[in-house]
């Protein structure tokens, strides 16, 4: 029952303008794909003169400011204008509507302001690059950022505060969408769970972001004004900052991971023909990580100087968030047993991320534990274990989904050879990357020093051709998608024979989603006919 | 925010829907202003809880008798205010003009005074930052607590400035015949954030005017 209008979202109305002012959560979608593309390039770069500079013992490539500056860059383009919007404001525009059968979202002008103020906050952001720098950390640790840091702090906080907003609205818009615009019939336990779980995360967007906003308002009104907020000689306190920043900056973990997962949840079931085994408990594993992700900041600060009793609690919680972690990592395997599992790029990409998430988040139980925490503290250990969190889970998430949607994003296949290969090679080095960085901090290795003891370079060396390998791995899908816009064979409406009211209308969607507002009769993931699931 | 006209957007199926949708996302964005000023109220009350004798001292030297007053004046703009709601469902025109013309004018009064008592903080020395030149006897700490009385009373001002500005543009709206009877929502959802506005006020006058005032 594919609708096919003549006009496509993409060729509907042609100039550079009827994107620019476009509120189809489609076009805006794009944009976001592009600008994001840009800045991951950007932070990319940055990751590359890291592992360069790392390669040997000495500091011979550049100077410790200049590190500090190239490790502060990385980490604040990659986080906030590349993972925390990356699924969201690129999948997640383009397939909430269409995944719930409306012809937009709640609030389309507002989704294109959310597009301004990400571009907004980022270029004022990466202007620093080439205005003095910032070298805080993507952390803003106050009181060295709100006194003594002499780096364009100011430029960089002010691009984060208002990419947040970006990030608030793109939530809100979400939560009312998914609340008052399903398509009759789709009741919440029929919802793909790609919705669950960005209806999880935009709840995290709209309840932890002002509090991050505050903080950095408030780092910037110390820096200009000279006042002491966080300042201890007028009895301010630096620990307050800490609070307020992971308040917002644990749970932008999940805001990073959350749709990752829902994007999983889609390619698991898709490519192995099955239900998901147990959907309530995937649903609400969601719900319960964002949830519970609210109290687990202070596992940051163990050893910043608060309480021990506090430590205690915050290690508690943490351990607790590994439960629906875990829930929905036994449920996924479950999903493929006796499943006819097809190995296509977007399903690589899936299994790619519950192994990668699986290390990181037992990993982050050793990092939960007091005393081990004390151990491996501001050393590789953490480096690489978020590394596995926010790369093998949040961006393979990401490319998965990119692989899997692309045919509805742009009407058009890609090699699907070259994409299988390219997946292969940015697991391998990323796993080559990123694991010898285990060994480094476990033997003590501190982050965020460009000159460490000789006997650390051998598995340096690993990590920086793991970083060579990684990065050729995501030069390739750059090309052959690019080469696929002109080049690659014609998707019909549903090329990979999925579940899901996205794969109902044509490839490229019409402008308004859907000629009639479709009905819908069946649970999500109905692959098998009627019967239990899990069997 | 809603369509400004009222009428349908494409995106919805019917006005209920689209009406539905435009209250649940005024509730939404007023929860993220609530952990907006969460995060404030929340540094408020680490200092006060660690410099108790600062701010005791601190709420001492804030004008009661002004803060009083404009306390007052805020609650009688959220009563216009909510007149001005039933008026518009009402389709009574000339009586949304008022009452919105009312709620501006309490809105100007309340910073015209918020402004005195600013002046007269600088003229005391009492502005943190090199302004901040007062010489007492309670200056332990005093600063830290009117950095956090400038910084609570500017973001409400802040805010209070942007609603005044919207209901301006609800009342060019009303003088070209909008807004009212089934079009009344865009002033519904305003008065949700004016109320929210006061609300935080609410809190704030005696969080920073009267706690130095028991005993
Ligand atoms: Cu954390």
């Amino acid at each position: 029952m594919s609708t096919h209008s003549a006009a496509s979202y993409l060729n509907a109305s042609h100039g550079i303008a009827s994107w620019l002012f476009t509120r189809d959560h489609k076009r805006i979608a794009l944009l976001y794909l592009i600008s994001l593309s840009l800045f991951f390039a950007l932070g990319g770069m940055f990751a590359g003169a890291i592992r360069l500079e790392l390669l040997t013992p000495k500091g011979n490539l550049m100077s410790d400011a200049t590190y500090n500056k190239m490790f502060t860059l990385h980490g604040v383009v990659m986080i906030f204008f590349f993972l925390i919007p990356s699924v969201p404001a690129v999948l997640g525009n383009f397939l909430v509507p269409l995944m719930i059968g409306a012809r937009d979202l709640a609030f389309p002008k507002l989704n294109l302001l959310s597009w301004y103020l990400y571009m907004a906050g980022a270029l004022l952001a990466v202007t620093v690059a080439v205005t003095g720098g910032v070298d805080t950390g993507w952390t803003f640790y106050t009181p060295y950022s709100s006194t003594y840091s002499n780096t364009n702090v100011m430029a960089t906080a002010a691009g984060a505060f208002i990419a947040g907003f970006s990030s608030i609205l793109t939530g809100l818009n979400f939560i009312v969408t998914i609340h008052k615009m399903r398509a009759p019939g789709l009741t919440w336990f029929r919802l793909p769970l790609f919705i669950w779980a960005h209806y999880a995360t935009a709840l995290i967007q709209v309840l932890a972001t002002p509090v991050v906003a505050i903080a950095l308002l408030l780092v910037m009104l110390e820096r200009g004004f000279g006042v002491g907020i966080f300042d201890p000689k007028l009895g301010g306190d630096p620990l307050l900052f800490q609070h307020l920043f992971w308040f917002y900056s644990h749970p932008a973990v999940y805001i990073m991971i959350l749709p990752s997962m829902g994007v999983v949840s889609e390619i698991i079931a898709a490519f192995s023909r099955k239900r998901i085994f147990g959907y309530d408990f995937v649903a609400f594993s969601s719900l319960a990580i964002a949830l519970l992700g609210f109290l687990v900041w202070g596992h940051h600060m163990f050893v910043s100087g608060q309480s021990m009793y506090a430590g205690l609690v915050f290690s508690v919680l943490s351990f607790l968030v590994a439960v629906p972690s875990a829930v929905k990592v036994f449920n996924w395997t479950a999903t493929l047993y006796r499943g006819s599992i097809s190995f296509d790029a977007p399903m690589l990409y899936a299994l790619g991320f519950i192994g990668l998430f699986t290390i990181g988040g037992l990993t982050g139980l050793f990092l939960a534990t007091l005393g081990v925490d004390v151990h491996v503290h501001d050393t590789y250990f953490v480096v690489a274990h978020f590394h596995y969190i926010m790369v093998g889970g949040a961006l393979f998430g990401y490319l998965g989904g990119l692989h899997y949607w692309w045919p509805k994003l742009t009407g058009r296949l890609y090699p699907h050879t070259w994409a299988r290969l390219a997946a292969a090679i940015i697991f391998l080095g990323f796993n080559l990357t990123f694991f010898p960085q285990f060994l480094l901090g476990y033997l003590g290795m501190p982050r965020r020093y460009h000159v460490y003891p000789e006997e650390f370079q051998v598995l340096n060396v690993f990590s920086t051709a793991g970083a060579s390998v990684l990065g050729i791995g995501y030069l390739m899908p750059l090309i052959y998608l690019l080469w696929s816009l002109r080049s690659g064979a014609k998707a019909d409406s549903n090329p990979w024979n999925a579940k899901g009211l996205e794969w109902q209308v044509s490839s490229p969607p019409p402008v308004h989603n859907f000629d009639q507002v479709p009905t819908v009769t069946e649970e999500a993931y109905a692959y098998a006919p009627a019967d239990k699931g899990g069997s | 925010m809603p369509e400004p006209h009222g009428a349908l957007a494409q995106q919805f199926e019917d006005l209920e829907q689209q009406h539905e949708s435009a209250t649940l996302g005024m509730w939404l964005f007023l929860i993220t202003e609530i952990m907006f000023f969460g995060g404030l109220f929340a540094a408020y009350a680490v200092y006060r809880s660690t410099h108790p004798e600062a701010w005791h001292n601190g709420s001492r030297h804030l004008d009661v008798v002004m803060g009083g007053i404009n306390t007052a004046v805020l609650i009688s703009s959220s009563l216009t205010m909510a007149l001005a709601v039933r008026a518009a469902q009402l389709s009574k025109k000339t009586a949304l003009l008022a009452n919105l013309a009312l709620t501006i004018a309490f809105g100007a009064v309340f910073l015209g005074i918020k402004a005195i008592e600013y002046h007269h903080k600088l003229e005391a020395g009492l502005v943190p930052g090199r302004f901040f030149t007062y010489v007492g006897p309670d200056l332990d700490h005093l600063q830290l607590f009117f950095l956090f009385y400038f910084i609570m009373t500017g973001m409400h001002a802040f805010h209070m400035v942007v609603g005044l500005v919207v209901l301006a543009v609800l009342v060019v709206m009303t003088l070209k015949g909008r807004l009212l009877g089934d079009f009344y929502k865009p002033v519904e959802l305003t008065g949700l954030y004016w109320h929210f506005v006061d609300v935080v006020w609410i809190f704030l006058f005696p969080l920073l005017y009267l706690i130095g005032r028991h005993g």
